[in-house]
């Protein structure tokens, strides 16, 4: 009974890696930029050096490697479905035959287009892991704010998206640590819950359901008032206590990473 | 000798095991629990108290060593770990926050119901666990428990666990944010319970309350015990507690600064007992045998 030990994927890591030290809007352009690239990799060797670029970069910002990897449990159902299903349809022209399950045919092209996906999703998910293991949920959403405030003139409230997303990402090991304690409370008076058919599985769940949104919108009251009490009155005119200031440091990092993109897509 | 009802050998608890966020909440912890005591776990924040009775009931897995309740070990293969649950009556902290039905009599069954037990015998438990913490259920039964009190929704929470008839009832800080009115209320009804032969745990942060209340204290500080012993012999090392950072009960402080000041004065925890250790020195000191 331990929710937060199965969710790693986008949990921050608190260190003082060059990589924690860079400015968050450098993170997540350099990010974007890379996901983006990731779809123009032409060759494994582009996805090899891809791969290599990623492993250095988890080195340089001390994440343990068997965590990073745990990040990948979530979507390990998934990935096996897409390189299975692509080694058998996925052929495009017609490729030499490599062998047969039933009616089932794999091709080369069909393993070749597998492959491609495969390290794709894996290294998409690496590559957003990475971003969120060295970026605080709060750094990560004042970035946001400031690379959103150009579309604040086409009606995009900017600074109220990321006042919602921060106060939703603080909360999210909240309310799970709730829902923990809740669902032992109610075990510590005989539920039971994973078994039975659906409906019983999903009755079971409304003890927890219930105190679970009670303590939720209690805590949203409380917050709110937290909040006008010290004079919260949204964006306009507010300051910050750590502003965002970009220093020479990214301007190297986005430099190399806008090389390694360029070159990850020409290598053949 | 009985068996005792909660048996822990060597109880070590890791949290988190195997990432950057690993921490080690409990270190070979070995204790006992026999029927009929009144056993109060003492500790500062973070030293292991919650770790430590959520595997009483076994919501938690020992990383290492055993938990047994009544001889069975909790985690052996073949354990019915519900059956414990059954036995071991566990109230979180805050436990109003786990109401959730429409009335008071229906939060209070649902225990009762998870047993699948038949309907008269619901009724028959509920009305008796009411009744144990000191609601009427004619008047409190058919409220929804959203209306009540902070202190009777509490009650309202223990009696969901008595309805289930432990035979251990544990209390993680069952007084924690009540008013006086309603920590005193709290406080007669574990008194009264445990003087009809219930089994007690209770989990504090406040010695005067386990002065008052507890047969034997064990004393946790970063997850092992640090001491263990009637109420007179853990209240007697003031300096100890102080450094763990827990303190003792206002009378034991007070006859020891009375003692540090050169008056002979006996023990005490309670301020009687302070009352009648002082007018004792006091009359030592008239008759001039001091």
């Amino acid at each position: 009974m331990e929710l937060t030990r199965f969710i790693t994927i986008g949990q921050y890591l608190p260190r003082s890696s060059p990589v924690h030290r860079l400015d968050p809007r450098t993170k997540i352009v350099s990010a974007t930029g890379l996901l983006v690239g990731l779809f123009f990799v032409p060759s494994f060797q582009g996805f090899a050096l891809f791969a290599a670029g990623v492993l250095g970069t988890l080195v340089l910002a001390q994440v343990p490697l068997g965590y990073a990897l745990r990040g990948l449990r979530p979507i390990a159902v998934l990935l096996l479905l897409t390189v299975v299903l692509n080694t058998f349809f996925a052929a495009g022209e017609p490729t030499p035959e490599l062998f047969r399950l039933g009616p089932l045919v794999a091709t080369q092209g069909g393993l070749r287009t597998a492959a491609f996906v495969g390290l794709r999703l894996i290294l998409l998910v690496a590559v957003t892991s990475l971003l969120t293991f060295t970026t605080s949920p709060v750094e990560l959403t004042d970035g946001l704010e400031w690379l959103l405030r150009p579309f604040r003139r086409i009606g995009v409230p900017a600074h109220e998206l990321a006042m919602m997303m921060t106060i939703a990402l603080r909360f999210i090991p909240t309310l799970l640590e709730e829902t923990e304690k809740i669902m032992k409370a109610q075990m510590a008076r005989g539920a039971e819950f994973g078994s039975g058919n659906i409906v019983q599985r999903a009755r079971a769940f409304v003890p927890v359901l219930v105190p679970l949104m009670v303590s939720a919108f209690r805590r949203s009251e409380e917050l709110a008032l937290a909040m006008e009490a010290r004079c919260y009155h949204g964006g306009e005119g507010r300051t910050r206590m750590k502003a965002l200031r970009a220093r020479a440091a990214d301007l190297l990092a986005s430099m190399v990473v806008a090389a390694f993109a360029f070159l990850v897509i020409r290598v053949r | 000798m009985a068996e005792p009802l909660i048996a822990c050998n060597d109880l070590t608890h890791v949290y988190l095991r195997g990432t950057p966020m690993e921490s080690r909440a409990l270190e070979g912890i070995t204790l006992r629990v026999s029927r009929g005591e009144m056993v109060a776990v003492i500790g500062p924040t973070g030293s292991g108290k919650s770790t430590l009775i959520q595997h009483f009931n076994g919501l938690l897995r020992p990383t290492s060593g055993t938990v047994l309740v009544e001889g069975e070990d909790l985690w052996a293969p073949r354990t019915d770990r519900r059956k414990a649950r059954r036995r071991i009556g566990l109230l979180f902290q805050f436990p109003e926050y786990q109401l959730f039905e429409e009335t008071v009599r229906r939060d209070v069954s649902y225990g009762p119901k998870n047993l699948g037990l038949a309907e008269p015998e619901i009724e028959e438990r509920v009305e008796e666990a009411l009744a144990q913490v000191g609601l009427d259920p004619v008047r409190f039964g058919s409220r929804s428990p959203f209306t009540l009190s902070g202190g009777e929704m509490r009650r309202v929470a223990m009696a969901g666990v008595l309805a289930m008839r432990p035979s251990v009832l544990v209390l993680d800080e069952p007084t924690a944010g009540l008013d006086p009115r309603g920590r005193e209320d709290l406080l007669q009804t574990v008194l009264s319970l445990h003087g009809e032969g219930m089994t007690v745990v209770l989990v504090t942060h406040n010695m005067d309350e386990a002065a008052r209340l507890a047969t034997r204290i064990i004393v946790l500080e970063a997850g092992r015990v640090e001491m263990e012993g009637t109420p007179a012999e853990v209240f007697a090392d003031e300096e100890a507690l102080d450094r763990i950072g827990l303190g003792v009960p206002q009378a034991a402080r007070l006859v020891g600064m009375l003692r540090r000041g050169g008056i002979p004065v006996g023990d005490a925890l309670s301020i009687t007992e302070a009352r009648r250790a002082i007018a004792a020195a006091l009359r030592g000191w008239r008759d001039g045998t001091h």
